[in-house]
């Protein structure tokens, strides 16, 4: 498919998908820490490579990333990406500990709060994609939560292999949830890549044909 | 003489041709591979990010050469000769190929390894002797080249800076 001639249909329903997918995780984010939790209207993206990692602050920029890929009728990646403060601040407000840090001062990784982290995005991930199985009737399962805090295009690269063998560009649905209570800087945002043969299978479950 | 020196940047999937006093710039490599050939007295440089091991893989009929380790060369190695650049000169340095998660089972898992080894296959056809690298691992790297020196800059999260 072409992906530079979707419809307005069709991009409407890629939006929807991505509302109705952080909806769900942003009500269980709210139910997760108690607090009141906002999302922005979800943002469908049709770019070049090299503008998805301009997206989120350039190719070097440091994120922390929780990668799940979607198996299932509608194969894709979802990724949960946060600044090192947003995630820092995420594991302190769980674990009640405000001690809690990413990395211990020695450099290594702090086990207990990768896992803190992991098992959230498990959460968060689990509430979108099932938001978004339960629109479509499509069957969609969540592979294990997979972590790296690393330079952005590294990690964005990962989801961009998949697609690049049939395209130049990425379709990307982009919502952003965040803190209502903005002074704790929890923020998150959302990548779904809907894999290239998936499009078709969405727009088809969804009652839009190709042409309209 | 006073030059001013800027730095030429390569996007994903890219390829660029650098002269000194300038260096050239990539960005943010996981699994994807940079390679630098160069030709020393010359102060020439070019390089190449690749995404993916071989061209054959594609299912478009129309694909930006840049992406795949075969073709990007091969384009590559055609810009630098129009520059000038000596054959029997040349010489490379690679940098990437990391995995960058651990995924369980998937042919995307060894996509970094494999790009390593589709680059230095098609290397070797060209009879290009590769001088240094600094490949694996699960980190992501930027390096940066300059064609004066010969220098190739690696920088990591977790490890700073080093010099290949």
């Amino acid at each position: 498919m072409n992906y530079n001639h979707l419809s307005t249909i069709q991009l409407d329903a890629l939006r929807e998908i991505g509302n109705i997918g952080a909806g769900n995780a942003a009500t269980s984010m709210s139910k997760l820490i108690n607090e009141k939790i906002d999302m922005q209207v979800p943002n469908v993206s049709i770019i070049e490579f090299d503008e998805v990692m301009d997206m989120i602050g350039g190719a070097e920029s440091l994120v922390v990333a929780i990668l799940f890929q979607i198996q299932g009728e509608a194969p894709g990646m979802v990724y949960l990406l946060f600044t090192v403060d947003e995630a820092e601040s995420l594991v302190k407000h769980i674990t009640s500990n405000s001690k809690q840090r990413l990395f211990h001062e020695d450099g290594t990784c702090n086990d207990f709060a990768i896992s803190a982290l992991k098992e959230t995005g498990n959460i968060l991930a689990g509430s979108y994609l099932s938001a978004l199985s339960d629109f479509t009737n499509l069957n969609m399962n969540t592979s294990i939560p997979h972590f790296s805090v690393d330079m952005a295009g590294a990690i964005l690269s990962v989801g961009l292999l998949e697609i690049s063998h049939a395209t130049d560009y990425a379709i990307i649905i982009d919502t952003k949830i965040n803190d209502a209570n903005l002074k704790n800087g929890i923020n998150g945002q959302f990548l779904f890549l809907p894999g290239p043969e998936s499009f078709e299978k969405i727009f088809r479950a969804l009652g839009i044909n190709e042409n309209e | 003489m006073n030059e001013i020196k800027s730095i030429v940047k390569v996007g994903i999937a890219d390829v660029n041709i650098v002269t000194a006093p300038n260096t050239i710039r990539t960005t943010g490599l996981g699994s994807c591979v940079g390679i630098v050939i160069y030709d020393l007295p010359k102060k020439t440089a070019g390089l190449a990010h690749i995404m993916l091991p071989d061209s054959n893989l594609a299912k478009q009929t129309n694909f930006n050469a840049f992406k795949y380790a075969d073709t990007a060369i091969d384009n590559m190695m055609e810009k630098l000769l129009e520059n000038g650049v000596r054959k029997f000169a040349l010489k490379a340095k690679i940098a990437g190929g990391a995995q960058m998660f651990q995924f369980s089972s998937n042919d995307t898992i060894r996509i970094g390894r494999r790009n390593v080894e589709a680059v230095l296959k098609r290397l070797s056809k060209y009879h290009i002797p590769v001088v240094a690298s600094d490949v694996g691992g699960n980190c992501g790297r930027t390096i940066d080249f300059d064609p004066d020196t010969g220098e190739l800059k690696i920088r990591t999260v977790s490890k700073g800076e080093a010099i290949i």
